[in-house]
C-alpha cells in the first residue's frame, strides 16, 4: 500500500522538522511546534469534513457525526477503522485506536512513551478540523498507554 | 437558466452571490435573503418528522410571479443544504423552459463538487468570500446554460 507509505513519512518529516527548529526547546518554544502542527491539522480537517461526507445524506445527531468519524475519516486517511468509540452521553467521547498507523513503526511496548505525543497533535488538529466543518466546536487530546494503542478525547464545547 | 446563484455561509452571510441581469442585482439579493427563513424551516421541520435519512436537497423553495418587471419572469427559488450547513440558493427563470427536477440537481452537485474544490485549495480560508476564477467560470457555465 503505497500511497499509505506516503502520507506516514510526510507526517514523520513534518515532526521532525517542527521540532528541530526549536533545537533548544524551552517549554515556550515546544509548545509552539505543537500549536503549528495542531493548526496544520486543523486546515487538513476543515477541507475533508467538505469533501468526505460529500456524497453522504445529512447527519441527523451528534453521535451520528462521531461515527463518520470513526469509519469514513478513518478509512479515508489510515485505511482502517477506529477500534472503539465510548461517550458518557454529556459531550464527551473516547476514541481508541489499538495499533494507530502513525505509531505502529515506532515500538510496541512502552518504549518512546515520551515521544509519542507529538505524533498525535496532527490527528488531534484533524479531528477538531472536520468537526469543526460539521458544525461541531470541540477540545481534542490525545494519550498514550502504551504504543500502538493510543486514545483521543473529543470534548464537545456547549455554547 | 439560473438567473442567480448564491453560497451562503452557516454564520448565514454570503460567501458567494452573483446573478445575471445585473440592473436587478438588488432585488435578487433580497430574494435569496427571503429564502434562507424558508430554508431554515425546512431544516428544522425535517429534523423534527424524524425521518431516517435527510436528503442535501431541498428542492423548491417558492416561486413568484414578477409582474412588476417586463418581461415577466416566473422566478423559481431551489435550496441545497451541504453537511456543513452552507447554503446553496438558485433561482431560476423557467418562463421559457421548465427545468425538470434532475437538471436542478444535477446543477447543484456541480456547484457542491466546486465548493468542495474551493475548500480545498489551501489559498483559500474558509469564511472569507470566495474569489476563485474556477468557481467563477463554473458558475458562468450554469447561467448561460438552458436558454
Amino acid at each position: 500500500m503505497a500511497d499509505a507509505a506516503l502520507f506516514e513519512f510526510l507526517h514523520t518529516e513534518m515532526v521532525a522538522e517542527l521540532w528541530a527548529h526549536h533545537s533548544d526547546p524551552g517549554p515556550g518554544g515546544q509548545k509552539m511546534s505543537l500549536c503549528v502542527l495542531e493548526g496544520m491539522g486543523f486546515r487538513v480537517g476543515q477541507a475533508l469534513g467538505e469533501r468526505l461526507p460529500q456524497e453522504t445524506l445529512a447527519f441527523r445527531e451528534e453521535l451520528d457525526v462521531l461515527k463518520f468519524l470513526c469509519k469514513d475519516l478513518w478509512v479515508a486517511v489510515f485505511q482502517k477503522q477506529m477500534d472503539s468509540l465510548r461517550t458518557n452521553h454529556q459531550g464527551t467521547y473516547v476514541l481508541q485506536d489499538n495499533s494507530f498507523p502513525l505509531l505502529i513503526r515506532m515500538a510496541s511496548g512502552l518504549q518512546y512513551l515520551e515521544e509519542a505525543p507529538k505524533f498525535l497533535t496532527f490527528t488531534c488538529g484533524l479531528l477538531r478540523g472536520t468537526l469543526s466543518t460539521l458544525g461541531i466546536k470541540s477540545l481534542v487530546t490525545a494519550s498514550v498507554a502504551s504504543l500502538p494503542t493510543c486514545k483521543f478525547q473529543v470534548v464537545i464545547q456547549k455554547t | 437558466m439560473a438567473v442567480c446563484v448564491a453560497v451562503i455561509a452557516k454564520e448565514n452571510y454570503p460567501l458567494y452571490i452573483r446573478s445575471s441581469p445585473t440592473e436587478n442585482e438588488l432585488k435578487f439579493h433580497y430574494m435569496v435573503h427571503t429564502s434562507l427563513d424558508v430554508v431554515d424551516e425546512k431544516i428544522s421541520a425535517m429534523g423534527k418528522a424524524l425521518v431516517d435519512q435527510r436528503e442535501l436537497y431541498l428542492g423548491l423553495l417558492y416561486p413568484t410571479e414578477d409582474h412588476k418587471v417586463y418581461p415577466s419572469y416566473l422566478l423559481c427559488r431551489y435550496g441545497y443544504v451541504t453537511n456543513s450547513k452552507v447554503k446553496f440558493v438558485m433561482v431560476v427563470d423557467s418562463s421559457n423552459t421548465a427545468l425538470r427536477d434532475n437538471e436542478i440537481r444535477s446543477m447543484f452537485r456541480k456547484l457542491h463538487s466546486s465548493y468542495t474544490d474551493v475548500m480545498c485549495n489551501p489559498f483559500y480560508n474558509p469564511g472569507d468570500r470566495i474569489q476563485s476564477r474556477a468557481f467563477d467560470s463554473m458558475v458562468t457555465s450554469m447561467m448561460v446554460q438552458v436558454c
